[in-house]
């Protein structure tokens, strides 16, 4: 109770931070998640690069030891080192890929779903033309056009995938803008802007935001297929989905090569999803729980 | 013997912010062929009885803490799952607020009622089937052959209609009617209390009919329940209630809050305050804080129901005033 | 000069199978510090009037003016002084607050959207004012819609109405939702304020009984027409308009009534669309000849300050 009563007195983000924090599971996948992208971030000053790429057929196939904790691949090269490098492109760019999908859904979602009317049929139109072109083509296309490189593969996924975001927010929206506190704001001369800022997105967004985390796997996983196709990131260059890819051959006899990049993987997407679902009850007043 | 009789009802519903108790020791008890009007306002535990009478209270939230439900000499809470849904089927048909909630949008009306009967009267052919389904049809005011239309082609008033004539045709003893009226218009409630009074005197089965409006039970009950609070705080017939001469304070106050076409008053007079949080209840009488005959003892002690005839009121005031 | 004004004033809409008359030729006056009221069912077109009136909506023909001045401006936007004059409670205390705000916020809000109040001390002294206003204690000012009750709901959109200090507001079906008890509490409060702040309400309801203690006029609408144009007191002591009559009786009363001496409507009201000549009530009216749907019935004076649209009283 007296907790309840200190939560009163703060401001709306302390509010948001402190029904966040409630939410044990997300509290922690924070910390696990900001430990995760630390070890990558920081790896050159413990790990040499040259361990991730240089092969050393001697050592093919270790089990994890002491040496290689995670053992290592069929050149012989550290896994640990090829899952802490490879997340330097696969966590950033699958992040990167969901942020600004989810900031550029969310623009075209909100102005489409509320101004309706020709400016939806525009934006739609356009949008339908991407969805019609499966997602790898477009990629591939994009990617080609562009050239290799891990900035423009995250451009590439964003323009895939903002169809989805917008026709998401749009269709929240489009129930939301015939609230009557949408109309109540509109009495007094609230700006388009304002109406979409404060009264509707807080309250569409919820979906989305499932979305958003739900879809980080499948943004790293797309990102390796490309590389696979031999349009993204090149080998030797390490990268989680191409980690799991190329090993997958030898996973009957050395399982730990399909297990520890796919460990690495699970563990980052469920943070992700839990760091999400806490994030929607955080921005939700009536979560309480 | 009673058809259906409610003893010491509670129910809580189990939240994350607590519990809330909706049901605090009610009372009920309805003959056959009577018609009880419940009367309370938004959280007072009306609907939580209906569920309670039908099993649908949500699962795992809402728990029958203690008391007895008995229908018809049967323990309601004893049921099994099948026995229950014999139950609900053949001897007790609800009607909803929304009658959108009752019908299913993909399948046309007269197909609906059909249904009904397949499943609780096997034994009919098909052509007495279809007759009987014309024949609910003409009774509550609808074209027999509009029966081949999907719900969404009905207006909320004719949707309403259907809805009674789904619960009406597998001819149930006992009809709850929750808020049936609520969602229509004025002079579609007039015509749907019609018909129901009509119904009410043709079929002869028992009705609870829950609402929050006064006006509407005095229109096609015999006797009425008010509830406050969970608990059933005045009881009688018609006349005992609404010849305003002996009312629980709340009733009372009900009362005075409606409009009245003769007064020249300039205001209301409205109950003062809202009614007590379900959660964190006053002690004594439930309905003390907002009351204007309040004592001390009101505020620790909880008053019993005290009887004159067939009037019973939940208040002190009333203590000593029964028949000995 | 009357306070709102508008002259045959309509407003249309298009739709699949034709034109909706949803407000068709309404015309009405509101003095200062009086209340109209608007009666009608669903679909009659009383909200949208309502919002026509507020500048919601645009008009199809006619106009709305205030004081005199029109709301519109030539090039057909609305004009600034419309937002700080005129204001609207909403019928769903559910749907009207926006759930991700606090109380203080949602009362704020007009305020700083008009730019009214800068200072953040002095917003929230005039939140906690309104809040003391529409009788809602202090301690609900950091909570949020849903830990309050439909009574405190609607205190919120009536104290965020009045943030602007407005002269007219549109109340529409401002205690449908709310149960009995509390319905008293908030009419008493709407015409306490309207004494306190010299008001005037256009106050949209379905139910004749409510209007009764709050109105000076009332307008009774049909399907987008207004068929009873009259004072309070003329309209209850008589009902001209058979539709007038059956709705008030259509009400049910907690008396106890020897006879079941209530009109019951048959049929149900439909869509104006493409609406055919003649008096739109007739399918449903018991005095209905051949005279109601043969040629228009014009609103017509029937006695001083008393208006009714019906082949009786032609």
């Amino acid at each position: 109770m007296k907790k309840k009563e200190k939560a009163k007195s703060q401001s709306q983000l302390g509010l948001i931070l402190f029904r966040f924090k409630k939410n044990k599971l997300a509290y922690i996948s924070v910390y696990v998640l900001i430990l995760i992208a630390l070890a990558i971030l920081l790896a050159p000053l413990y790990m040499d690069y040259d361990k991730a790429i240089k092969q050393n057929i001697s050592e093919r196939f270790i089990s994890p030891c002491w040496e290689h904790p995670f053992g290592t691949d069929l050149y012989g090269r550290d896994l640990l080192a090829r899952v802490i490098y490879g997340g330097r492109i696969s966590l950033f760019a699958g992040l990167a890929v969901i942020l600004f999908s989810f900031i550029f859904g969310v623009i075209i979602g909100s102005i489409s779903g509320y101004f309706g009317g020709w400016v939806d049929q525009i934006l739609m139109r356009f949008i339908d033309i991407f969805m019609a072109v499966p997602t790898i083509f477009l990629a591939m296309a994009i990617v080609t056009a562009l050239g290799a490189t891990p900035v423009n593969l995250v451009i590439a996924f964003v323009i895939c995938n903002i169809p989805s975001y917008s026709r998401i927010v749009r269709s929240s929206i489009m129930t939301l803008r015939n609230m009557e506190y949408v109309e109540a704001a509109k009495c007094c001369g609230t700006s388009n802007l304002r109406i979409i800022l404060k009264h509707i997105i807080p309250n569409g967004i919820g979906p989305v935001i499932v979305t958003a985390t739900i879809s980080l796997g499948t943004a790293i996983l797309s990102i390796s297929s490309l590389g696979f196709l031999g349009l993204g990131i090149a080998p030797p260059t390490p990268e989680w989905g191409t980690l799991l890819a190329d090993n997958r051959y030898y996973i009957r006899y050395y399982p730990y090569l399909g297990i520890l990049p796919g460990v690495a993987i699970i563990l980052t997407v469920m943070c992700v999803n839990f760091i999400g679902d806490g994030l929607r009850d955080a921005l939700d007043p009536k979560m309480k729980k | 013997m009673a058809l259906l009789e409610v003893k010491d009802l509670y129910v809580n519903y189990n939240t994350d912010e607590g519990v809330v108790h909706a049901l605090n020791g009610l009372n009920f008890s309805i003959e056959k062929g009577e018609c009880i009007g419940l009367v309370g306002e938004t959280g007072a535990g009306k609907t939580t009885l209906a569920l309670s009478i039908t099993q649908l209270l949500p699962k795992h939230v809402g728990e029958i803490v203690q008391g007895s439900i008995v229908y018809d000499g049967n323990d309601v809470l004893a049921m099994n799952k099948r026995e229950i849904q014999a139950m609900r089927g053949e001897k007790v048909s609800m009607i909803f607020q929304d009658p959108m909630d009752s019908l299913n949008p993909t399948k046309t009306v007269g197909h609906q009622l059909l249904e009904v009967l397949n499943l609780h009267f096997k034994e009919l052919s098909r052509k007495e089937k279809q007759e009987k389904v014309d024949q609910m049809f003409r009774l509550v005011g609808i074209p027999a052959e509009r029966q081949n239309e999907y719900p969404f082609q009905f207006s909320g008033g004719m949707k309403q209609r259907i809805g009674i004539a789904m619960a009406l045709i597998s001819r149930p003893e006992l009809l709850i009617a929750d808020e049936p009226t609520t969602a229509l218009d004025v002079t579609i409630q007039a015509q749907i209390l019609d018909l129901m009074r009509r119904l009410r005197d043709e079929f002869h089965s028992s009705m609870i009919l829950i609402t929050h409006d006064l006006g509407i039970v005095v229109d096609v009950c015999t006797k009425v329940a008010v509830i406050y609070c969970g608990q059933v705080i005045e009881f009688g017939t018609i006349e005992d209630v609404y010849a305003r001469r002996n009312n629980h304070p709340y009733t009372e106050g009900l009362f005075k809050c409606i409009p009245d076409l003769k007064s020249d008053a300039k205001r209301l007079t409205p109950i003062k305050g809202y009614m007590a949080d379900p959660a964190n209840l006053p002690k004594g009488c439930k309905f003390s804080n907002r009351c204007d005959y309040k004592s001390t003892r009101c505020e620790c002690e909880e008053p019993e129901f005290y009887e004159t005839g067939t009037h019973g009121i939940k208040c002190f005031r009333f203590e000593g005033q029964q028949e000995k | 000069m009357a306070l709102i004004e508008t002259n045959h004033l309509k407003k249309y809409f298009k739709t699949k199978s034709g034109l909706l008359h949803a407000v068709d030729d309404v015309t009405l006056k509101i003095e200062k510090n009086e209340t109209l009221g608007v009666v009608g069912e669903s679909g009659c077109g009383k909200s949208t009037l309502g919002r026509v009136i507020l500048g919601l909506l645009p008009a199809t023909e006619g106009d709305v003016t205030y004081d005199g001045e029109s709301i519109w401006t030539e090039k057909g936007k609305k004009k600034d002084f419309v937002y700080n004059e005129m204001q609207m409670i909403f019928q769903d205390p559910f749907s009207c607050l926006n759930p991700r705000l606090s109380i203080h916020d949602l009362i704020a809000e007009p305020m700083i959207v008009r730019k009214m109040v800068k200072d953040k001390k002095e917003m929230k002294q005039r939140v906690l004012e309104l809040m003391d206003l529409v009788g809602l204690s202090e301690r609900y000012v950091n909570a949020y819609p849903h830990e309050l009750d439909g009574g405190r709901r609607q205190r919120v959109g009536i104290a965020r109405a009045l943030a602007l200090n407005p002269k007219f507001i549109v109340c529409d079906e401002p205690v449908s939702a709310l149960d009995v008890s509390i319905q008293a509490q908030i009419l008493n409060l709407i015409m306490d304020l309207q004494d306190k702040k010299g008001l005037s309400y256009m106050f949209i309801t379905h139910n004749l009984c409510v209007v009764k203690h709050i109105s000076t006029n009332i307008m009774v609408m049909y399907m987008g027409q207004v068929v009873e144009y009259t004072s309070k007191e003329a309209l209850f002591e008589k009902q001209l308009h058979p539709y007038s009559e059956a709705l008030l009786s259509a009400i049910p009363l907690p008396e106890l009534r020897k006879s079941r001496d209530r009109i019951v409507l048959k049929g149900e009201v439909s869509n104006p669309i493409n609406p055919k000549p003649g008096c739109r009530f007739a399918p449903r009216c018991k005095y209905a000849t051949e005279k109601c749907t043969s040629q228009e019935i014009p609103l017509i004076e029937v006695e001083k300050g008393r208006k009714v649209a019906c082949a009786l009283y032609m």
